[in-house]
């Protein structure tokens, strides 16, 4: 399945700059794998060595947060906008 | 350097009082040039956390905010957040897990009366305070 995802900002620089890119996958675990595999310098910002995704981060398809929809085996169908943001978190702690 | 009116500023405040007992947070939305920015909406989010101690944004609340950036002429400016025991400085937890060097990070301390709200710039681990003017006033900075 080919989708378009969306590049945060703070990626842009480790992915050649583009605000975009068209991916393949049929999960959202293979499409994060292979952008991986081309972008080695992002992998640890995008999944765990466990392969589950990384918690400061965030993946939607389309409008949908993909942590609701299964995680990494969230189904990717043609055409979806996948939207990757980093997870806005701190605190006092 | 930001601009935050004393009306958003107290949106922030009371999203945070409205919070208690955990933390309150949201986003921070408007212009920027270079360092310096000018916010023009407050954006509340739910603590995802729901913890006195941490905070998360909402993540449908997140993409709402990048999307409308992308259709509108603003931008997500940074986070506000509150401390409710602790002083408005970042913790190490703030500065280990800020996501945006060009962000601007609002601190809302409600450990005493009156209010303090701080802004800060947060890259590569380092803290820096700037300054936060009320665009009403003609010198100096907000005052709660």
């Amino acid at each position: 399945m080919a989708a378009v995802l969306r590049i945060p900002t703070v990626l842009r620089p480790a992915m050649g700059g583009a605000t975009t890119v068209t991916v393949e996958g049929a999960t959202i675990g293979e499409v994060l794998q292979t952008l991986t595999t081309t972008y080695p310098a992002i992998k640890g910002q995008l999944l765990n060595d466990d392969g589950t995704l990384h918690r400061f981060l965030n993946v939607y398809i389309n409008d949908d947060d993909v942590r609701y929809l299964g995680g990494v085996d969230a189904p990717v169908a043609n055409d979806d906008e996948i939207t990757l943001l980093p997870a806005v978190a701190g605190g006092a702690a | 350097m930001l601009t935050l009116s004393n009306d958003l500023r107290d949106t922030m405040v009371a999203t945070c009082i409205r919070a208690l007992p955990d933390e309150g947070c949201g986003l921070l939305l408007g212009t920027s040039e270079g360092p310096d920015a000018v916010v023009t909406e407050i954006v509340a989010s739910e603590n995802m956390a729901h913890s006195a101690k941490v905070y998360e944004i909402d993540s449908r609340v997140l993409l709402r905010a990048f999307r409308r950036a992308d259709d509108e002429p603003i931008e997500v400016l940074g986070v506000f957040h509150s401390h409710t025991h602790s002083p408005a400085y970042p913790s190490p937890t703030d500065v280990k897990q800020a996501p945006d060097p060009a962000w601007h990070y609002v601190l809302v301390s409600l450990r005493d009366l009156p209010t303090v709200v701080k802004s800060y710039k947060i890259a590569n681990g380092d803290v820096l305070e700037e300054d936060v003017i009320d665009p009403t006033n003609d010198v100096g900075g907000a005052h709660g």
